[in-house]
């Protein structure tokens, strides 16, 4: 049977891993090949790669160093943060990605996907979607978080994937950073509305979340974190064998 | 040398690094001389059947590569390139592919569960069917990194292994020279890395 996936997200900002709690405050972790290298090592299923740089410096710090990551580690590489255009996903591609991952880009130009999954096919376009709960009913965010869109989160979803998004990131801004387990209602509703893999983010604080998440979802492909990876809280060998000892399987 | 046959489909920065990683010596090139002198051929590919197999056929190079597959010349085919070797493609339409390997590509659609998401995508374990001098470096069970919506079928004469989704699909073939992964090595990490030694190492 297909693994269940464990991803690391690098957010990289002037070459540097970052990650910031509720997307605000960011620290300096590590450097991001170093950090790369040893979760290839230890088993990570696949790397999110996000650039948080404005500037054409920052941007182009961020393509060497993916360059230098893909030409040494050998699993699948997401990347995302700035992507507007399909020559975006030709800047990323060239250097090494695998997959592209489109957040606000979509939101902006709505054809994005549809161009890009034509050109690169729909396995190369990831949908990553910020959301959280406004009055009851779920919003996309856009800008890393700050800015409600008003628009509904499961359409949203539903459209992207049929203008052939092939992977969907779902980030929820009320669990994340909080640590206290990945948004269990809001993953259901994802995972019925589509069929194409989903990747669960935002929450994660220790082991038991990982095996809540694919327990209370058997539909959910991943689960994806940052700061409890980088500051050495949960180790992902570990992970994996709890999860192994709670029947999910995983690759070990 | 290993030759890998640049045709103009797909990206192929990770599988030259890797073969690099090994410290392999390649050639990415579309001249059929270059491929007629190298040791081994890379049949790589991503994207849709027809395309990949009318570039082939438009650029000359499905000549060559049939010519040194049957002269003896090990050739591994990377997921669609692996798809090519077979007979034919069910995928949108009919296609004709190299005729290496008997056998043909069908989607998986309506032949798997229909819980189970198309594309095939993530890391999946081996299931060896036979012996293979390509898994010498390696363990049944092992993962390797999948990406696919279509498999081969009607090839029992050269599955060497399988991968369970819903079903045993193809995942790895061999006939004499003849290799194909349906899986990215150049994606696998170790396991995959292992993979593309072996080859290299093969007579």
């Amino acid at each position: 049977m297909i693994t269940k996936r464990i991803i690391p997200c690098l957010d990289i900002k002037d070459g540097r891993v970052v990650k910031g709690t509720n997307f605000k405050g960011l620290n300096d972790v590590s450097s991001p090949i170093e950090l790369a290298r040893l979760y290839s090592d230890s088993l990570a299923d696949e790397l999110v790669f996000y650039d948080i740089t404005a500037s054409y410096e920052g941007r182009q710090l961020f393509t060497d160093i993916l360059t230098k990551v893909a030409s040494e580690i050998f699993i699948p590489l997401t990347v995302g943060g700035g992507i507007n255009t399909v020559e975006d996903f030709d800047r990323v591609l060239k250097c090494g990605a695998d997959k592209v991952s489109v957040n606000s880009g979509a939101i902006k130009n709505p054809s994005l996907i549809k161009e890009a999954a034509h050109k690169y096919g729909d396995q190369c376009v990831v949908l990553s979607v910020d959301i959280k709960r406004v009055d009851g009913a779920f919003h996309v965010f856009a800008k890393g978080g700050r800015e409600d869109t008003g628009i509904e989160a499961i359409n949203w979803i539903k459209q992207g994937v049929a203008n052939g998004a092939g992977e969907i990131v779902v980030n929820s801004i009320d669990t994340d950073g909080v640590k206290q387990g990945f948004d269990i209602e809001l993953l259901k509703l994802v995972c019925d509305a589509v069929n194409v893999p989903v990747i669960a983010s935002g929450g994660a604080g220790n082991i038991q979340h990982f095996i809540d998440l694919f327990k209370e979802i058997p539909d959910i492909d991943a689960g994806l974190a940052a700061s409890i990876f980088h500051f050495g809280e949960v180790a992902i060998p570990d992970l994996k064998k709890e999860l192994k000892n709670n029947n999910i399987i995983v690759r070990l | 040398m290993i030759a890998i046959i640049d045709y103009g489909v797909g990206n192929l920065f990770s599988l030259i690094s890797s073969f690099e990683k090994i410290g392999a010596e390649i050639v990415v090139t579309a001249d059929p001389q270059v491929i007629s002198s190298a040791d081994g051929i890379i049949l790589p590919g991503v994207g849709a059947f027809s395309d990949a197999a009318k570039k082939l056929r438009d650029s000359g190079l499905d000549k060559v590569i049939i010519e040194q597959a049957k002269s003896g010349k090990k050739l591994m085919g990377i997921c669609l390139g692996m798809q090519m070797l077979f007979e034919k493609s069910f995928e949108y339409g009919v296609h004709n592919g190299l005729g290496l390997l008997k056998g043909n590509i069908v989607p998986m659609k309506d032949k798997i569960p229909k819980n189970l998401k198309i594309p095939h995508i993530g890391w999946n374990a081996l299931h060896f069917t036979c012996e293979s001098n390509l898994f010498k470096y390696i363990n049944p069970n092992d993962c390797v990194y999948f990406v696919h919506s279509f498999y081969a079928t009607d090839c029992d004469d050269s599955v060497i292994a399988t991968a369970e989704y819903g079903k045993e699909l193809t995942a790895a073939v061999q006939k004499d020279n003849i290799i194909g992964c349906q899986f990215h090595p150049e994606k696998s990490g170790e396991v995959g890395l292992n993979i593309l030694r072996a080859f290299c190492e093969m007579e």
